[in-house]
């Protein structure tokens, strides 16, 4: 089954996104906007504590106000409910929808209302009575470290969920012969995805079918199973449908919390419940926030700016419990050399539990945060060895004859070419002219700084991090499915498996299948069965769909012409390669079978098919990740199988009274190689740059010293506007991967893995004539200005 | 309370509390979900409508105030059913949006800047959204729908114009 | 995130209004509703009644004569921000209104709502502090009239007590030959609050020196504050004069700090923004007054 020869049809063209026609039209179809029969609706009690025993909680008074069904505690939750997955092998970090016993962040749900109307709910949370007693907690990372913290899960013993260290290669050796070193720390803040849909839930129990039905906002490998664990029915028992838009995930539509909360609420009134957070929920305690990361880095490189090895550490602040949210921690393994030719790394990660709310996969699960920590050493390397920062990145990175290429931890690189995009940026750049209008800006009296970031979007959605990192998870697929149907009157349907969250799958789907078959996408129709009806998928995860579902859908419809072949050569007497498939139709020798005249062979005509075929016609197929099928061994694993690479070019002008940071150019290059939907790629690419550029310089979710959380609502958590993204100008370059069915890689996380640390670095750029730097995300304006007037204050005072 | 609010060109009624959005009345009461909840606060932008023609947060406005005013929700700028408008199409063309979830809120606001303005330039474009926030897009190919659609609806407009003029000799 | 619940009420006048506000401490005044409605969402604000004074006939409009501009307290702030009385009789205004929150809040949004709101970073209340606005304050005994200066007391505090209602506000107008005006704002987004803001207006002699100048920095303390620049009178436009003026004018002022910005920040910003202002405003009125000289020989 080869990739398709000659000119490519609908891959690649610039078609419409079919996806857009029913939500510019008003006409998607998101959680909130399922009203069922009868449904009743929750608001949750919010600790006010960062960690506190729960005493006991009065609901008296709310269970007699009008319209309140209902009141659930933590404590009857447990007794009915099975505690939420963990990734990692730490029993005692128990994790369930509400508190049990004690509460371990701000904002954590205490107790769940349920009532005729949300606004009614709210009301009666009001006068639920929580009695606490406050306990000792920990918010700082590094204190959470320490020994002496108060622990957050005191059965676990102490904060710390991981500390596993990996050495990849002779670092001792390398570091020894070295002639230079540097070390340095950077942080990442705790920023996330925050989509303008917060998270929302709908469940409904029939009692006499045994099924549960779900609607959810939802972007969650194995989610129908983790429901049944946790509510302990079968998982034939749990219904979710698929047919629900999702509004904007990027990874942390995860909540696996409100759905077995809000579907135990529905089994135990036996009437539909739905929770839609509101944003002081999503905010708080969501369970939402993204990676918190401290990194120490020591590289080791000579004076020609080689580097030759790496020692890394990241510790990283997960917050209350532990989920998936610690394995942010082993997928940038996967790609810890970023695009250069290290030699050997080492790794050391850690995770440690806090009273803050709990983290989810964020976008690129851990890669943007490592990125920025790789991009910042290249940096720093350059200007110890008074390079331009673009020639040691030129110097290190991998050329383009030595793909397929075994970085240190395990992982091959599928194929790239990394000069070439950075050569043809550059150009499209103007390179000395951007430096020229970085020299006017400062004789204008600004700071003006080039940020340059040369990044890798590991892509395909592997597993191989959980095994990594807990040797009791044996998983080595991560598979994703498509099954083709042509129907008697020859329409194509093709169903998907998941939800999307503004990916385009359907348009995906369209495209490929419409693409082997020779058969306009816009004739196939695109359906989402619900997680009964479904064949395995593991969601959009992973910057994976492209390669997975384009992977399924590109050999289900192979399987489907293969089956056409062989009917027509049946009929026209010849064998199987002596006949062509030609849009839809068969031909050899001059006679040809019509699409139509093979549908009503294979759907009317059992007399004619070729022996042991089945009638109708139907097809499907399961693929597994390419590449990706061993488990680790000596810490060594191929993570991801495809290596989008992205190379980020801008220029920042920085006002030095107020210090607010202007974006007057913003060039990338972008490789994800065969682009199946180029207004999708594009998509992907500016959203994340926007959403890089809040993570750089504005957004946070920060807790004060008392544990209370500051940035609750979108007047604190500030999420880039239209003024605050600048017009991006993207060069396009295409290296196919040779592991995919049409040489595609991922694109889903691009844009968002660069971006900080290209705005890092032109800040520092800006900044570092005054002989100052920063050091932690998000680099907020005010700090800048203090920054800059206490260098020139220290300035003052060394003249005097 | 009673309320009798004019959307879409209908007179829609019901009986609602005080403390009820539009938002939530149109979601809830008149079935109109396409404005969405996004932050109820006022600051995403995602519940926008348009009051007398400009844009407005329905989740900053009580439903009970409401009434008076000519109201008009994504469900009301279609031609006909199936069909889109200029705006709704542009940003297909363009592929302005991801989720979708901004995308009413984005076109009603786009809608009224170009009923107002039909030569924005960029600046006026981004300054018109700016107050809706879309977190899939990064803006880019949003701004470039406005831009699409100010130009069709100007050849449009020239043509209906030059067409008018037509008549007029005729006549 | 849904209001506590509360009774409406939308009076015919203005005498009804003070009176249903007057009946019931707990009730308030809501007009464009662009900061209540937030505050009431998170339950932050729980008012009894809501007076809906948003159509009283009396309290819209923008008007002036000889020596000010009135706008009534329910006229929308996009009103204003169009309004050619308003670009030519108070450019100041003008300047600062484009910053208040973003256009869809100013659709709906009034300009008393935002004076009655006193946030310190607002622009409205800084501009009237600035100029040395009138404020109109109707309860059911009659009008009271406050300086701007008075009127604000601390951080969304204003003189207003129960049974108030905000009615109108009057900006002087500067009806010398030679006027400009500047406004500047730093915030982390465009549309936010500012950390600090500054707006100003000058007047020039003929001979080109400052004969009148007011400033008014908003964000830096709990309140928008009128800086005194009585000494720049009588002197040319000059960096460091001005810069050192400011200064002197803003250094005694708590600064508030918060996760955004220090106090530091907002100390040091505010001097550079004020400076930035007067000097702009100057340039402003050069400019101003050779277009008025070139359309007076046109």
């Amino acid at each position: 089954m080869s990739r398709p020869s000659g000119e490519l049809k609908f891959v690649s063209a610039k078609r419409r996104v079919r996806e857009d026609r029913r939500f510019v039209a008003g006409r998607g179809r998101y959680v909130a906007d399922i009203a069922l029969d009868n449904m009743l609706h929750v608001a949750v009690v919010p600790s006010r504590y960062p960690a506190a025993r729960i005493v006991s909680i009065d609901a008296s008074a709310a269970l007699a106000m009008p319209g309140v069904a209902y009141v659930l505690t933590g404590d009857r939750l447990a007794n009915a409910v099975d505690p939420l997955l963990n990734g990692l092998d730490t029993p005692n970090v128990k994790r369930y929808p509400l508190a049990v016993g004690q509460a371990r962040y701000v904002g954590e749900w205490v107790a769940a209302v349920v009532a005729d109307t949300r606004a009614l709910a709210e009301d009666a949370c009001e006068k639920v009575v929580v009695e606490y007693e406050p306990l000792p907690f920990v918010i700082d990372t590094e204190q959470a470290l320490d020994p002496s913290s108060p622990p957050v899960h005191p059965e676990h013993g102490s904060n710390v969920l991981l500390d596993k260290t990996f050495v990849w290669g002779e670092v001792e050796r390398d570091f020894a012969e070295s002639p230079r070193q540097l070390t340095f720390r950077v942080v990442w803040g705790r920023s996330s995805t925050v989509p303008i849909e917060t998270f929302g839930v709908a469940a409904k129990w029939d009692p006499w079918g045994e099924i549960l039905d779900v609607w959810a906002s939802i972007q969650m490998p194995k989610y129908p199973d983790q429901i049944a664990r946790a509510l302990r029915i079968p998982a034939n028992s749990v219904r979710v449908h698929h047919d629900v838009d999702v509004g904007g995930s990027y990874g942390v539509k995860r909540g696996i919390k409100q759905t077995v909360l809000t579907a135990h609420l529905a089994r135990t009134l036996d009437r539909p419940v739905r929770l839609i957070e509101d944003r002081l929920d999503n905010m708080r305690a969501g369970d939402a926030h993204g990676p918190e990361r401290i990194f120490d880095v020591e590289v080791a490189f000579n004076d020609e700016g080689i580097v030759r090895s790496v020692k890394m550490r990241a510790l990283d602040n997960v917050g209350a419990y532990a989920g998936r949210s610690p394995f942010q921690l082993g997928k940038p393994i996967g790609a810890i050399v970023g695009p250069y030719q290290i030699k050997s790394v080492q790794y050391r990660a850690q995770a440690v539990t806090s009273n803050k709310a709990a983290q989810e996969a964020v976008r690129g699960f851990g890669q943007a945060p490592t990125n920025y920590a790789i991009e910042t050493a290249i940096d720093k390397v350059a200007r110890a060895v008074g390079l331009d920062r673009i020639e040691v990145r030129r110097r290190n990175f991998i050329r383009k004859e030595q793909f397929p290429y075994l970085i240190p931890s395990g992982t091959q690189y599928d194929s790239g070419d990394y000069h070439t995009v950075l050569a043809k940026v550059l150009a499209h750049a103007d390179y000395d002219g951007l430096k020229r209008e970085q020299a006017e800006l400062r004789a204008r009296g600004l700071l003006a700084g080039i940020g340059i970031a040369a990044c890798l979007e590991p892509s395909g959605g592997n597993s191989s991090f959980e095994p990594l990192l807990n040797e009791k998870n044996t998983t080595t697929t991560w598979m994703d499915s498509c099954r083709i149907h042509v129907d008697a009157l020859g329409f194509v349907t093709v169903t998907i498996h998941t939800t999307s969250s503004g990916q385009g799958h359907e348009t995906l789907a369209a495209t490929v299948v419409g693409e082997v078959l020779e058969v306009d996408p816009d004739h196939i129709r695109v359906v989402r069965p619900d997680s009964l009806a479904s064949l395995p998928s593991n969601s959009p995860v992973g910057s994976r769909m492209a390669i997975m579902l384009g992977g399924a859908c590109f050999h289900a419809a192979h399987k489907l012409k293969d089956k056409l072949v062989r009917i027509g050569a049946k009929q026209l007497g010849r064998p199987e390669n002596e006949v062509a498939y030609a849009r839809g139709a068969v031909t050899a020798g001059g006679a040809t079978l019509s699409w139509t005249d093979l549908i009503t062979i294979a759907h009317r005509n059992f007399h004619l098919l070729p022996e042991g075929m089945e009638p109708g016609l139907e097809t499907m197929h399961v693929e597994q990740v390419p590449t990706g099928s061993k488990l680790p061994e000596n810490g060594r694993v191929q993570m991801y199988p495809c290596h989008s690479f992205e190379f980020h070019l801008i220029l920042i002008a920085v006002d030095p009274l107020t210090g607010k940071p202007e974006i007057p150019r913003y060039v990338i290059g972008h490789d994800c190689g065969t682009v199946i939907n180029p207004h999708i790629v594009r998509g992907m690419t500016l959203g994340g740059i926007a959403h890089g550029i809040g993570a750089a310089l504005l957004e946070e979710f920060v807790y004060d010293g008392e544990g209370q959380m500051l940035t609750q609502s979108f007047m604190d958590y500030l999420l880039p506007s239209a003024h605050e993204v600048p017009k991006v100008e993207i060069v396009h370059h295409c290296t196919p991967s040779p592991f995919t069915v049409l040489g595609q890689k991922g694109s889903g996380e691009s844009g968002y893995l660069g971006s900080p640390a290209a705005i890092s670095g032109a800040i520092n750029d800006a900044v570092a004539p005054l002989g100052i730097s920063f050091s932690k995300l998000p680099i907020r304006i005010a700090e800048i200005s203090d920054a800059i007037a206490g260098a020139a204050v220290s300035r003052a005072e060394e003249q005097r | 309370m009673k309320v009798a609010l004019n959307i879409n060109g209908e007179t829609r009624t019901a009986d609602l509390e005080p403390r009820k959005t539009l938002l939530d009345a149109l979601r809830e009461d008149f079935g109109l979900v396409g404005t969405r909840a996004g932050c109820e606060h006022g600051v995403c932008g995602a519940c926008s409508v348009l009051i007398d023609g400009a844009p407005a947060r329905a989740c900053l406005l009580f439903a009970v105030q409401a009434d008076g005013y000519v109201i008009t929700t994504i469900e009301g700028v279609a031609p006909a059913p199936g069909e889109l408008n200029v705006v709704q199409d542009a940003f297909c063309e363009t592929h302005g949006l991801q989720c979708g979830y901004c995308t009413p809120g984005m076109i009603l606001t786009a809608h009224a800047l170009l009923a107002r303005n039909p030569h924005p330039t960029r600046h006026d474009i981004v300054q018109a959204i700016s107050g809706n926030l879309c977190r899939c897009t990064g803006y880019g190919q949003i701004v470039e729908a406005i831009e699409r659609a100010a130009e069709r609806l100007r050849v449009v407009n020239a043509q209906e114009a030059a067409g008018h003029a037509n008549e007029e000799e005729r006549g | 995130m849904k209001s506590a619940p509360f009774d409406y009420a939308r009076p015919e006048s203005l005498a009804e209004a003070c009176a249903m506000l007057a009946a019931d401490e707990d009730a308030r005044a809501i007009a464009g509703g662009q900061s209540l409605i937030p505050m009431m969402a998170m339950r932050l604000a729980r008012p009894t009644k809501l007076v809906d004074i948003y159509r009283l006939p009396e309290l819209h409009g923008i008007g002036s004569d000889e020596d000010s501009v009135t706008i009534g307290a329910a006229t929308r702030q996009v009103e204003a921000e169009h309004s050619p009385t308003v670009h030519g009789l108070l450019p100041l205004l003008a300047k600062a209104l484009p910053w208040v929150g973003h256009p869809p809040t100013r659709n709906r949004g009034t300009v008393g709502g935002s004076l009655a709101n006193a946030d310190p970073a607002a622009e409205i209340p800084l501009v009237a502090v600035a100029l040395g606005a009138k404020i109109d304050v109707t309860n059911l005994n009659g009008v009271t009239t406050y300086d701007a200066d008075d009127f604000f007391i601390g951080p969304m505090l204003t003189a207003l007590a129960p049974g108030d209602c905000l009615s109108a506000v009057r900006f002087p107008r500067w009806r010398r030959a030679c006027v400009g005006s500047a406004f500047h704002e730093v915030s982390a987004r465009r549309s936010d609050f500012a950390f600090v803001a500054a707006a100003a207006q000058v007047a020039l002699d003929p001979e080109g020196r400052i004969a009148g100048a007011a400033l008014g920095i908003g964000g830096l303390g709990d309140r928008p504050v009128h800086v005194d620049t009585t000494a720049l009178g009588g002197e040319r436009p000059q960096q460091l004069l001005i810069g050192e003026v400011v200064r002197a004018g803003t250094h005694e002022i708590e600064a508030m700090s918060d996760l955004q910005a220090s106090a530091s920040y907002r100390q040091r910003v505010a001097v550079g923004l004020g400076t930035r202002a007067l000097l702009d405003a100057c340039v402003d009125a050069v400019g101003r007054d050779a277009e008025a000289r070139r359309r007076g020989l046109a």
